[in-house]
């Protein structure tokens, strides 16, 4: 025991090297997988706040693009409402089970194999956890961890990311995931290699997820091969987005989400 | 004593900050950001508590992962380098480093930039390869490392001709 004790104490910056290194490294594999357990993340109180402080001075340099951006998207709503026949009214109420929910980036990232975004928005807002995040030309990716005042997003930029996405000319469905290179291009896979594909091709969130709803717009098809059994394809798909470039972001809140979760949970039982 | 504690403190929070909210986001060439926090490992004063300094190198990687939502990539990288300084310290300097006379604002250019570089170089490789995690990708892991590694050595020369100055 003596003798024990003296190795450590003879040793001990290489103990508490270990230590440490070890601790760091089990949280970079924590973080490598998904719906991992607890720890601090960039949506806590403290730093939350002075990604706020300064998000309030650098803001200011991008008014000008923002403002274009929202003028694009209120052209666009104006002529969708203008276009629209009167009669549909009834069936929008009907289908009313999303909210929007207006927010602001805080911090972004695109560079990392694991990206993630930090929201101005949190619980006191009722964002949950899978609350999906858009912009207004395509999806952007979905809260992951939530504190009172903000919230923690995982980018469709992230390897951990799986969203379930459709060719919109023929439905059929896949999973977009990101192989960590491009920060333009996201990978579609499981397409069956009989589907008829061709280069700019629109793809959209499928609405099978109870994350997103249908038809929001994702990507288009910029190339196509098949995988190494020669089944499936693999898609690469231009996001709509310019991901390095986001300041306005809208949270969809799923009112039903409580009772797709129950029917879930007893289906699986 | 105070005061170079108050400045080891100041200096931290302030690396974290710089770090955080404008390195992190210079993208430079689409990714090459410079991680100008090692800066404070580098030039930590020589002196004989190296479980404190061990431990502070810990503290500055984690507070940084946390606002970048990265693990413990940071932290195992500065703790890494931290350990080793010595042993570089000594390669470098020899009998300066054992009398613990060495000052980093009156080294000569040349020995300052082989320090800096060995130890960012090293820095670099640790923290892209724990990023990356992906032993297929060793290519892009050097590439990165090569890259980031130039960038934070600039800033880093820049940064500790900038505070030695301010010393004399």
């Amino acid at each position: 025991m003596q003798q024990l004790f003296n190795f450590f104490i003879k040793n001990k910056t290489f103990v508490l090297f270990l230590l440490l290194f070890s601790y760091a490294l089990s949280l970079t594999i924590q973080t490598n997988e998904y719906q991992r357990s607890k720890f601090l993340n960039s949506s806590n109180q403290i730093t939350g706040s002075i990604y706020g402080m300064f998000h309030s001075i650098t803001q200011y340099f991008n008014l000008k693009k923002e403002n274009q951006i929202l003028l694009e998207e209120n052209s666009r709503l104006k002529i969708a409402v203008f276009n629209q026949e009167k009669a549909a009214t009834v069936d929008t109420l009907l289908e009313y089970k999303y909210e929007l929910q207006p927010s602001l980036i805080y911090k972004n990232s695109y560079s990392l194999p694991n990206n993630y975004l930090t929201l101005n928005k949190g619980k006191s807002d009722r964002i949950k956890e899978d609350d999906g995040v858009i912009t207004s030309k395509g999806i952007v990716g979905v809260i992951d961890r939530t504190s009172k005042n903000y919230s923690r997003v995982l980018s469709i930029l992230n390897t951990n990311s799986r969203i379930n996405v459709k060719l919109k000319k023929t439905n059929y469905f896949g999973t977009l995931s990101w192989d960590g290179e491009s920060p333009e291009i996201t990978q579609l896979k499981d397409i069956q290699d009989l589907v008829k594909l061709s280069v700019g091709d629109t793809i959209v969130t499928s609405g099978y997820s109870s994350t997103f709803p249908p038809d929001i717009p994702v990507g288009s098809v910029e190339s196509f091969r098949l995988n190494d059994t020669k089944d499936l394809y693999i898609i690469d798909v231009k996001l709509f987005n310019n991901m390095r470039n986001l300041e306005h972001v809208y949270i969809i809140k799923n009112t039903d989400i409580n009772e797709l979760k129950a029917l879930n949970s007893s289906n699986e039982q | 004593m105070n005061n170079s504690v108050l400045k080891i403190i100041l200096s931290f929070i302030g690396l974290v900050l710089l770090q955080v909210l404008v390195c992190s986001n210079m993208n430079f060439m689409g990714e090459i950001n410079p991680f100008v926090y090692v800066v404070f490992v580098l030039l930590y004063p020589v002196i004989n508590n190296r479980l404190l300094f061990i431990f502070t190198s810990f503290l500055l990687g984690y507070t940084v992962d946390i606002f970048l939502d990265s693990g413990g990539v940071h932290a195992a990288a500065s703790v890494a380098i931290a350990y080793i300084r010595p042993l570089i310290l000594k390669f470098l300097f020899g009998s300066a480093y054992d009398y613990q006379s060495i000052k980093f604002s009156t080294v000569e250019f040349s020995r300052r930039l082989v320090y800096f570089l060995l130890l960012i170089v090293i820095h670099h490789l640790i923290l892209f390869s724990l990023v990356i995690f992906d032993e297929t990708k060793t290519v892009l892991i050097l590439q990165q490392a090569l890259y980031s590694s130039v960038f934070t050595l600039i800033l880093c020369l820049l940064f500790s001709s900038l505070f030695s100055r301010k010393e004399t």
